[in-house]
């Protein structure tokens, strides 16, 4: 950042204001002095016409130089400077410096906000007047604590501004992508009615599973939003059972539409892809992880029996050590894998080890086909936990549950749109 | 013909060896499905006895007359408890998660907790 150096020439002030006198004038008349100093980048010559030293200014927040400057009195006021909004002096308005010369010892309330609100902080202090110092040390951290009051509450105003905007052009990304989803939605029936499904699958299996994931659980929305309208109204135990129940069986639509895919694409349905980011942070063999969901019910599921919380409590342990197995039987196939592509390595160019290869490669694809089963074992754990679960609860507390369930899900989703919308500095 | 009577031969000795423990899985060495059933059964405190179909010199009819057993291809992993026929994978999972994996090993006596 460039010092300060002083010049023979001064802007605004050498023709005005001498009359000023430092030593008479209170604390904020010193304060008016020196933000015209530093505003006009450049030094001063104060009333007695001699030259203020030079002022190194950086952009740092804090940074504090001090300004000697030699008074006809014998004054030795310290300008204690302080700057974080470096940039804004080529926008200072006080360019023209006028009106802060003059020989009023009361600072105009706007021109102190004006000067605060571009984040420059200029501090006279007198050595000499200790009668007034203490008053002076007051009125100095006073206006300190509401510059940085106002640069708190600007700097605040400028990132709810920008996280505004953010919420718009993501708030028009999401129409597009709706529109582009229904564009999609209607060329993929056209698809699969002219060719032959497994074309239609395999071709554009990722695609396609995405679509239909998006209409699965904009379905599934509606069903959860129709059974927390029975719970509120007291719905009878008939009613609340067979929408209980429409709800479990479009879960088992999920599963049957990711057994179709992960035969397409199991890497797609492995990676988590069609899920938003939040919720592949917690995903587990392509899905939720059962056990968790489990512990989240436990404490929501109030009043349970005893009867109904020893189930709960062994679901929950049985379907840790189920998922404990598959995961165990996972890195036993990332092992194996590993061995096998490593095996094939080697010195190159003899042809045995073409052949070696080419086996070993053989022997890997068979071992990434089991992944598929794997993934059908983790969907087929999710489906009989809620089975399970249903069949532990009452119908009501059944009813409580999948709404728990959906509620936590739906939360991690929003959280996951909120972090893709988050202001970026 | 030969191959019904082959076919019959392996049933038998699949019989056989399922008898000799209370917990007999037929599994393949490199098939981490197997893997992961045993490492549950390990989890609940029992240890099968386990037959690798690939080492042994029956195992192809053996596999086959599995595969006529429940239904599938690939059949392993194959679980008998106390002898008789329980199933594959997703059986042994949905017995576990249904609480009724524990009281069938009891009953075989590979359990005592």
């Amino acid at each position: 950042m460039p010092s300060f150096a002083s010049s023979a020439g001064v802007q605004n002030n050498s023709t005005e204001g001498n009359t000023t006198n430092p030593s008479r004038e209170s604390c904020f008349g010193l304060l008016k002095h020196s933000i015209a100093v530093h505003n006009d980048l450049e030094a001063t010559t104060k009333q007695s016409g001699q030259p203020l030293a030079s002022v190194g200014v950086t952009a740092s927040a804090s940074k504090v130089e001090s300004l000697r400057s030699h008074q006809q009195k014998g004054q030795q006021p310290h300008l204690l400077f302080l700057s974080s909004q470096f940039e804004n002096w080529g926008d200072s308005t006080m360019a023209d410096a006028s009106p802060r010369t003059d020989t009023s010892t009361d600072l105009d309330i706007d021109e102190k906000n004006q000067m605060l609100e571009q984040g420059q902080l200029a501090v006279a202090g007198a050595s000499d007047s200790s009668d007034r110092s203490k008053d002076k040390r007051l009125d100095q951290k006073t206006l300190r604590r509401l510059a940085q009051n106002r640069e708190a509450a600007r700097k605040s105003r400028l990132r709810k501004k920008a996280y505004v905007q953010q919420l718009e052009s993501s708030r028009l990304k999401l129409t597009q992508l709706e529109q582009e989803l229904q564009r999609a939605r209607q060329q993929g029936i056209f698809i699969s009615g002219s060719a032959d499904q497994s074309h239609a699958v395999g071709g554009n299996g990722a695609l396609a599973f995405d679509v239909e994931y998006a209409r699965w659980l904009e379905e599934h929305n509606r069903q959860v939003n129709e059974l927390r309208a029975a719970v509120n109204a007291h719905a009878s135990e008939n009613d609340l059972r067979s929408i209980v129940d429409g709800v479990l069986s479009h879960y088992e639509e999920i599963f049957r539409l990711k057994g179709i895919a992960a035969k397409a694409d199991v890497f797609h349905i492995l990676s988590g892809m069609w899920k938003t980011p939040a919720e592949r942070c917690f995903l587990w063999l392509g899905g939720f992880r059962s056990s968790e969901l489990l512990k989240l019910l436990a404490n929501q599921l109030e009043p349970l029996t005893e009867q109904q919380l020893m189930g709960i409590c062994n679901l929950q342990h049985s379907s840790q050590q189920a998922e404990d197995a598959l995961s165990q039987g996972m890195e036993a196939l990332q092992q194996s894998l590993a061995e096998t592509l490593a095996g094939s390595l080697g010195p190159s160019g003899s042809s045995g080890n073409v052949a070696n290869y080419m086996g070993q490669m053989a022997m890997a694809m068979g071992k990434l086909g089991t992944l598929e089963n794997f993934l059908r074992q983790a969907d087929n754990l999710r489906q009989q936990t809620l089975q399970q679960m249903h069949r532990i609860l009452t119908t009501r507390q059944s009813a409580r549950a999948l709404l728990a369930i959906h509620d936590y899900l739906s939360r991690l989703r929003a959280l996951s749109s909120l972090w893709l919308a988050r202001p970026r500095e | 013909m030969v191959a019904f009577v082959g076919h019959c031969i392996s049933m038998d000795r699949v019989a056989k060896l399922a008898a000799q423990k209370a917990v007999v899985v037929f599994s393949v060495s490199s098939c981490c499905m197997c893997h992961a059933v045993q490492r549950l059964f390990c989890e609940l405190g029992v240890s099968p006895a386990v037959h690798q179909l690939d080492e042994d010199p029956r195992g192809r009819e053996m596999e086959r007359a599995l595969e006529k057993l429940v239904g599938r291809r690939a059949p392993a992993p194959v679980v008998f408890v106390g002898g008789e026929l329980v199933g594959s994978t997703d059986r042994i999972m949905a017995l576990h998660l249904g609480g009724k994996l524990k009281p069938l090993l009891r009953q075989a006596g590979a359990l005592w907790l």
